[in-house]
């Protein structure tokens, strides 16, 4: 089966849980950034969790299905419409043959994910659908989803149904939000006021925020500690000689607009980073908007691994509650 | 060399050999990153050499962040009797260096760069100590480089220069980096020369760009076709600048299938290398002219 784009909305891509080990190489592992609601989505629509959908940030698409399908749409908050009547988020309902999806304003979080049974189909690159635009790389043709594109979806599973989640199962987005810390890589490289000034000052995500990376805007400059610089790094403070990012990883270019490097991230280069959001608020991180008011909040390596567990085990609960 | 570990999150350990760059570090990485590799640690899941450091991916749930750790402090003293010598190859880039394209970008972003009058070449070779922009050029392309990264985005390789340090360029990276590079520029940041595989962001000085393709999705490049990355961490590197012509005759050839980038099969042995420096330069210039 197939269904056609109509309207991309802003970007909207392909994606799955990614292409792990090709970061060496620069290739990011990518898929989706809020990870659970693309799981979700899939479960909800009987797909296996890896299954490819799409991502739509800020704005859905329209897409005309041209045979039967059930879908469901996870993530951010955003009125769902078959031909004009409204759908629920976080559940499974069918769209026939010649009827059209779109979406309504946005008002909470920030990407959608729409699973569709049989999952999407057009063909793996590195062993994953997901598109990376920069390397021409998965997804449709390597890019974005554009009108008048005819996208191929496979075949349904047995466990296509309809059925619905219990939206008390799903995390709540923190008010305010809070992303955890865990300080490491180059913190060394911040004087002590800084380091308390990064976790005291209110940051705002900025407009350029994508999959790459989120930047953050609004609090403080940094204050380094003077040394001098190591040959090859570059005269800068914040320059290092270039070394590998982690996922999450927090670089400060010039030590003013802090960039929390996400799914599509380069993997290494010559800025310092002050360590890395602990993985269990990656998701989150995909659901911020535009001036969010965040805060960085430290944790160690014991609380980044309890709150994997938590994000473990809700995952667990809402698997056996859609199975 | 001072080595440091830390963590990088839940799911990553960093491990930098030392603050700054040299080849001592660099084959310091490389063997511990192959030992790490050889290991086979279970719960691993990917190991990024770079260029003075390196990093591992894991999954905390099957091995513990310390035990991690200290399986990577146990490999030091493993990688630094492994041997310093790599069997590669040496690969002429041509450069069509103060290209138009480059020099558009370069005045686009004037208002990020440590000096809005001037361009990167003229900033580079005035902090360098060059009298000239061609004499700096010549610094540039007149001595092989050593693929010591690659990485930042699909296939982008990071090079450093095969001369004595005195001789090694040094420029910062621009004060904050773009949101826009043409595909294949010859950039510069810190003491490394990269080539931005894809157009993109980027924060290092550009100073020309290469015809040569050395990233391709699709596979159908004719010295891509077994994979789509060109370049790997031990590659030689010789630049060597070419005008418009040769840069619109080279692209045709990448176009048309019919362009094979010179290379040749070498030996590099860094205590060789440190021992002279000239001998062994001459030796791998000598490999690549006879092809």
């Amino acid at each position: 089966m197939t269904f056609e784009v109509v309207k991309p909305g802003l970007l909207t891509t392909i994606q799955d849980l990614g292409r792990p080990g090709y970061f060496h190489l620069g290739i990011p592992e990518g898929g989706a950034m809020d990870r659970a609601a693309m799981r979700i989505a899939n479960m909800l629509v009987g797909n296996p969790e890896d299954a490819a959908g799409l991502e739509a940030v800020f704005m859905g698409p329209e897409l005309k299905f041209n045979d039967d399908a059930l879908v469901a749409i996870g993530g951010a908050e955003m009125p769902v419409l078959v031909d004009g009547q409204e759908r629920d988020c976080w559940s499974s309902f069918t769209v026939k043959a010649g009827q059209t999806l779109k979406f309504g304003y946005l008002k909470t979080g920030a990407r959608i994910y729409i699973a569709i049974a049989g999952g999407i189909d057009t063909p793996p690159a590195l062993g994953s659908r997901s598109t990376y635009p920069i390397g021409a790389l998965g997804g449709f043709e390597g890019r974005a989803l554009a009108a008048g594109d005819t996208v191929p979806v496979g075949q349904a599973t047995s466990a296509a149904k309809e059925r619905a989640l219990d939206r008390t199962l799903l995390a709540e987005l923190p008010k305010p939000v809070e992303l955890r810390v865990l300080p490491g890589l180059y913190w060394h490289r911040l004087t002590e006021g800084s380091q308390k000034q990064f976790f005291d000052d209110e940051w705002k995500v900025a407009p350029e925020a994508d999959r790459m990376g989120y930047r953050f805007r609004g609090g403080n400059p940094m204050e380094f500690v003077e040394r001098e610089q190591p040959f090859g790094a570059g005269s800068d403070p914040s320059n290092i000689v270039d070394g590998c990012y982690s996922y999450g990883s927090i670089q400060i270019p010039g030590g003013s607009e802090p960039i929390v490097l996400h799914r599509d991230a380069v993997s290494g280069g010559g800025y310092f980073t002050i360590g890395a959001i602990i993985s269990a608020d990656m998701d989150l991180i995909g659901q911020l908007q535009p001036n969010t008011p965040v805060r960085f909040k430290q944790v160690d390596m014991q609380a980044a691994l309890s709150a994997r567990k938590e994000r473990t085990a809700r995952l667990d609960k809402i698997r056996s509650a859609l199975s | 060399m001072k080595t440091r570990y830390s963590y990088g999150g839940d799911e990553h350990i960093f491990v930098e050999m030392d603050e700054e760059m040299s080849l001592d570090a660099f084959f310091k990485s490389l063997a511990m990153s192959n030992a790490a590799r050889d290991a086979d640690i279970e719960g691993v899941r990917e190991i990024c050499p770079a260029n003075a450091s390196f990093q591992v991916r894991y999954d905390p749930e099957v091995i513990a962040p310390e035990d991690m750790m200290a399986k990577l402090k146990e490999l030091e003293e493993k990688a630094i009797n492994a041997e310093k010598r790599l069997e590669t190859r040496i690969i002429e880039v041509p450069v069509f260096y103060q290209d138009p394209w480059t020099h558009d970008c370069v005045m686009r972003f004037r208002e990020r760069h440590q000096d809005p009058t001037g361009t990167d070449l003229d900033y580079a070779a005035r902090i360098n100590g060059y009298d000239s922009v061609e004499a700096f050029i010549e610094a540039h392309h007149s001595a092989p480089w050593f693929v010591s990264m690659v990485g930042f985005v699909s296939g982008l390789p990071f090079l450093y220069q095969l001369v004595e340090r005195e001789k090694q360029i040094e420029v910062p990276k621009y004060l904050k980096p773009r949101t826009d590079t043409p595909k294949q520029t010859v950039g510069y940041g810190g003491c490394f020369s990269c080539i931005y595989s894809v157009r993109g962001a980027g924060g290092y000085q550009m100073f020309g760009i290469t015809p040569m393709t050395i990233f391709d999705a699709d596979e159908e490049v004719s010295y891509l076709k077994d994979f789509m990355v060109f370049f790997r961490p031990g590659d030689i590197v010789k630049f060597k600048p070419i005008d418009r012509d040769e840069y619109d005759r080279i692209v045709k050839e990448v176009e048309e299938g019919t362009y094979e980038p010179r290379s040749a099969s070498v030996i590099f042995d860094l205590e060789d290398f440190n021992g002279d420096i000239e001998a062994t330069n001459a030796k791998l210039m000598e490999a690549l002219n006879d092809v």
